[in-house]
C-alpha cells in the first residue's frame, strides 16, 4: 500500500494526475474492468488503477456501442427518424420518441392537440416507472449478485415492469419499440378500458414499493454499501452537465418538468424529488420516490385527459411534403428517467425532406462522466455500486 | 486394521450418499429460489425437474477443459480436486446416527476445524493459479475472509465443547440426547453460539452476504474465473458439499444431531441438516453483499468479541452452576 497515493486519494485527486507521478516505487495493478463484465450495464469500460483493492484512478471509456444514429438520421426522412431514436435508451424508448418529435413539432411549427399532448405525458411517466423498476432490479444486482438477494429483488421489479409494458402493448401493438409518437403528435389512440388497466396495474405497484424498500433502501446491507460512497457535490454534478435524479440527489432542484413544462406538466402539479447527500444511497431515494411521483401523476393525468384529435399534422404519406428552411435550428429538451435529453436539429438538409443535422444529448454520457472524479478512494465492490447508481444506459451513451 | 476397514466401508457409503445428496440439494434450492422469485424453478428435466442438477453436471462435463496460457498447470488442475476432498473430508467424524461414522474420534471437533480450515488453500491456489486479475483478487479475499472467519467459528464450537466436557462429535451429541439441546439450553452462551457458528459458516463457505471470493458483479466469477468444465464443477460441488457438511457438524454441535422422538436417528440428523442447510439459501436468495471490508469489521469487532464472552459464559456455567456440567 502507498501511503503518499492513499492520502492524496483520500484528500481528492486531481483525475488527470497520474498516481504513479506521486510515488513512483507504488506496486499498482491496472484492472480492465469490462467491456464484458457482468456489471458494466452492457459495453462499458473502466480502466481501474488499483492499490491494493482501493481504487486509485478510473478512466471510462465508451463507445462499444456506437451505431452512427445521428449519422443515419441526416439520410432518412423527418418521419421515418423516429423508429431509429427508438433504441437509444433502451430501457425508456418512448421518452426518445418523445424529445425526437418535439424538435421536428418545433422545427416545422405543427401545433400538438391537447390529447396528444396529455398522452405523451402519461406515456413518459408510465415509462419513468417502468425505468426505475428496471434500475432499481439491476442496482440491487450489482450490489447482491446474480446468484443471491439481488436476483430476487431483480425478478420482482421485472414482473411490475411487465405489466406496464403490457399496458404500452395495448396502445402501440409492441412491447418496447413503440413507434407510436410522430410529428404532430400520437400514432395510436389509447383503446377502450385502458384506463381502467392502468390504474389496476398502478394500484398493484404502489402497494409493492413498500415490499421494494425493504429489500433496499431501507436494508441495513444496503444501506451500509451505499451511505458515503460515490459522494457528488452539487456544484461538480452542474460543472459536469448531469441532469435527472442523480442531479437531484446532490441537492439541486432542478427538474424541466417543472422548470420548463412542456407536454401537460404545465397543468399537472410536478413536485420534483430532492435528496441532499449526493452519494449512491441518496440517488436510490430519489428514484424510488420518484416512482411514487410518476404514479400520482399518471393518475392525475388519466382523470384530466382531454377528449379531441391526436394528431394535428397530416399522416405523412409522402415523406418530400416536409420541408424544412435550410438553417432554421432548434433544440428541445425533456426530463426523461435519466436526466435531460435534448434534440438539437439544424433543418434543411440534402435533400430538404432531412435534417442537414441532428445532435442528441444523452443524460448517461454526462452521468458516466463523473466516474473520474467520485470513484477514487473506494474498492472495486464500491465501483459496481457507484456505477449502478449512475444509471447509466450505454444505447444512450454512445448512440 | 478391523477399525480401518469399517473406516473405508462407512467413508465410502457416506461420501456416495452425500455427493447424492448434493445433487437433491441443488434442486432443492433452485426450487426455493424460484418460488421466492415467483418463479417456478425447474420443470422440465424428470419428475419436478429432479434430474435437473445431473443434467446440469453433464452438460458441464461436456465443456471444453481450458488452462489459461500462463497458468500454473498443476496447481490449477490440483485445486479443484483439493477442494472437493477437503469438503468431503470434514464428513468423516459426522454422527449421522448412534453407530453410523465413519471414524468417532475422540477430537472430532478439532479435525473438522482443522480440515475445514484447509479449504482456503484450494481456494487460493485457485485464485493464484489462474494469472487472472479477478482471481487473483478473489484468492486474495478469500484468504483473508477465511482466517479471520476461522476465529469465531473455533470459539463458538469451544462452547458446546466445554457445556459436553468432549471434543468427540459424538460424544457431543450423546451428551444432548441425554440432557438438553444446546441451541435450548443454557439459553446465553448457546443460542447465541449457534447465531455466531452460523455466520461464520456462512463465511466459511462463500455464502451471500460473505460471498466476496466470488462476488460475480464484481470480480466476475472470482476464482473460478478461469475454469470451465468437469473442474467448474468440482468447485461447485465443494461449495455445496462445504455447505452440506458444515450444517450436519452444526446440527450435531447444537441440536442434538441425531436426538429426536418416534423417528429413527438418522432421520433426525438429515432433517435438522437439510433445515439449517435452507435458511443458508433462505439467506442467501434474501440479502445483498458485504463488502471485503465491511466483513472484516462485522468479524473482528462483533463476532470475535462476541464469542470470547460467549466462551468465557459457557465455562462459568460449567464451574458455577449446580449440576451445569453433568
Amino acid at each position: 500500500m502507498s501511503v503518499q497515493i492513499q492520502s492524496a486519494v483520500r484528500a481528492g485527486i486531481d483525475p488527470h494526475l497520474s498516481p504513479r507521478s506521486l510515488d513512483p516505487e507504488a506496486d499498482l495493478m491496472l484492472l480492465h474492468f469490462g467491456p464484458q463484465h457482468p456489471s458494466t450495464h452492457g459495453v462499458f469500460r473502466m480502466d481501474l488503477l488499483l492499490d491494493g483493492e482501493i481504487v486509485v484512478k478510473a478512466t471510462p471509456y465508451v463507445g462499444y456501442l456506437h451505431r452512427a444514429v445521428e449519422k443515419l438520421c441526416e439520410k432518412l426522412t423527418y418521419a421515418q427518424v423516429t423508429p431509429i431514436v427508438d433504441k437509444n435508451d433502451y430501457v425508456a424508448p418512448m421518452t426518445n420518441e418523445q424529445a425526437l418529435n418535439m424538435a421536428f413539432e418545433r422545427l416545422l411549427g405543427i401545433e400538438v392537440p391537447r390529447r396528444a399532448r396529455w398522452m405523451r405525458t402519461i406515456f413518459a411517466e408510465l415509462q419513468r416507472i417502468a425505468s426505475h423498476l428496471l434500475w432499481l432490479g439491476t442496482f440491487t444486482l450489482d450490489l447482491g449478485g446474480a446468484l443471491g438477494g439481488g436476483t430476487t429483488l431483480f425478478m420482482h421489479a421485472f414482473r411490475e415492469r411487465e405489466s406496464i409494458l403490457d399496458l404500452f402493448e395495448d396502445v402501440s401493438g409492441a412491447r418496447f419499440h413503440y413507434n407510436t409518437h410522430t410529428i404532430g403528435g400520437n400514432r395510436h389512440d389509447i383503446p377502450a378500458g385502458w384506463d381502467d388497466k392502468v390504474k389496476a396495474a398502478l394500484a398493484v405497484i404502489e402497494a409493492r414499493i413498500p415490499e421494494y424498500e425493504a429489500m433496499s433502501v431501507a436494508n441495513s446491507i444496503f444501506v451500509a454499501r451505499t451511505r458515503r460512497i460515490g459522494v457528488l457535490s452539487g456544484e461538480l454534478a452542474l460543472e459536469l452537465g448531469i441532469t435527472g435524479p442523480n442531479l437531484r440527489a446532490s441537492g439541486v432542484d432542478h427538474d424541466l418538468r417543472r422548470d420548463a413544462p412542456y407536454g401537460a406538466y404545465d397543468e399537472l402539479t410536478v413536485r420534483p424529488c430532492v435528496a441532499s447527500e449526493g452519494d449512491c444511497l441518496a440517488r436510490a431515494r430519489v428514484r424510488v420516490d420518484e416512482m411514487r411521483e410518476s404514479i400520482r401523476l399518471v393518475r392525475d393525468g388519466l382523470a384530466g385527459l382531454p377528449e379531441g384529435p391526436i394528431c394535428g399534422y397530416k399522416p405523412v404519406r409522402q415523406p418530400t411534403q416536409v420541408k424544412v428552411t435550410a438553417g432554421s435550428q432548434v433544440y428541445v429538451a425533456i426530463e426523461t428517467p435519466r436526466g435531460e435529453l435534448g434534440t438539437f436539429v439544424v433543418g434543411g438538409g440534402e435533400p430538404p425532406t432531412s435534417p442537414h443535422r441532428l445532435k442528441i444529448r444523452s443524460p448517461s454520457l454526462h452521468a458516466l462522466s463523473a466516474i473520474p472524479y467520485i470513484l477514487p478512494g473506494h474498492t472495486v465492490s464500491d465501483a459496481v455500486a457507484i456505477l449502478g447508481s449512475l444509471d447509466p444506459i450505454m444505447g444512450e451513451v454512445d448512440r | 486394521m478391523n477399525a480401518l476397514a469399517h473406516g473405508a466401508a462407512y467413508g465410502a457409503v457416506i461420501a456416495t450418499v452425500l455427493l447424492a445428496m448434493v445433487a437433491l440439494a441443488i434442486w432443492f434450492e433452485r426450487k426455493l429460489a424460484g418460488r421466492m422469485q415467483s418463479r417456478l424453478g425447474p420443470t422440465m428435466v424428470g419428475p419436478v425437474g429432479l434430474l435437473q442438477p445431473i443434467a446440469d453436471v453433464l452438460k458441464l462435463l461436456q465443456k471444453e477443459d481450458i488452462v489459461p496460457a500462463d497458468a500454473d498447470r498443476g496447481l490449477f488442475n490440483v485445486a479443484p480436486v483439493l477442494a472437493v476432498l477437503v469438503s468431503l473430508g470434514a464428513a468423516a467424524v459426522v454422527p449421522f446416527a448412534p453407530s453410523t461414522i465413519a471414524a468417532d474420534l475422540d477430537v472430532g471437533v478439532l479435525y473438522v476445524l482443522a480440515i475445514g480450515g484447509l479449504m482456503v488453500i484450494p481456494t487460493f491456489a485457485a485464485g493464484w493459479a489462474s494469472n487472472n486479475k479477478f482471481a487473483l483478487l478473489g484468492g486474495m479475499r478469500a484468504v483473508a475472509q477465511s482466517v479471520s472467519y476461522g476465529v469465531p467459528l473455533v470459539l463458538a464450537t469451544l462452547v458446546p465443547v466445554i457445556l459436553a466436557g468432549t471434543m468427540s462429535l459424538s460424544g457431543i451429541v450423546a451428551w444432548q440426547s441425554q440432557h438438553h439441546w444446546f441451541a435450548v439450553w443454557p439459553v446465553l452462551p448457546g443460542l447465541p453460539a449457534f447465531f455466531v457458528f452460523f455466520l461464520a459458516l456462512l463465511a466459511e463457505s462463500n455464502r451471500i452476504p460473505f460471498d466476496i471470493p466470488e462476488a460475480e458483479s464484481e470480480l466476475v466469477a472470482g476464482v473460478t474465473t478461469e475454469y470451465t468444465g468437469a473442474k467448474f464443477t468440482l468447485f461447485y460441488m465443494a461449495e455445496y458439499l462445504h455447505t452440506l457438511v458444515g450444517s450436519a457438524v452444526a446440527a450435531a454441535l447444537f441440536f442434538g444431531g441425531w436426538d429426536g422422538p418416534f423417528a429413527p436417528g438418522l432421520f433426525w440428523m438429515v432433517g435438522k441438516t437439510l433445515a439449517l442447510f435452507a435458511s443458508v439459501y433462505w439467506v442467501r436468495w434474501s440479502l445483498l453483499r458485504f463488502r471485503a471490508d465491511q466483513l472484516m469489521e462485522l468479524c473482528w469487532k462483533r463476532l470475535t468479541p462476541l464469542s470470547v464472552a460467549l466462551v468465557l459464559l459457557a465455562a462459568a456455567w460449567v464451574q458455577f452452576v449446580p449440576g451445569g456440567g453433568k
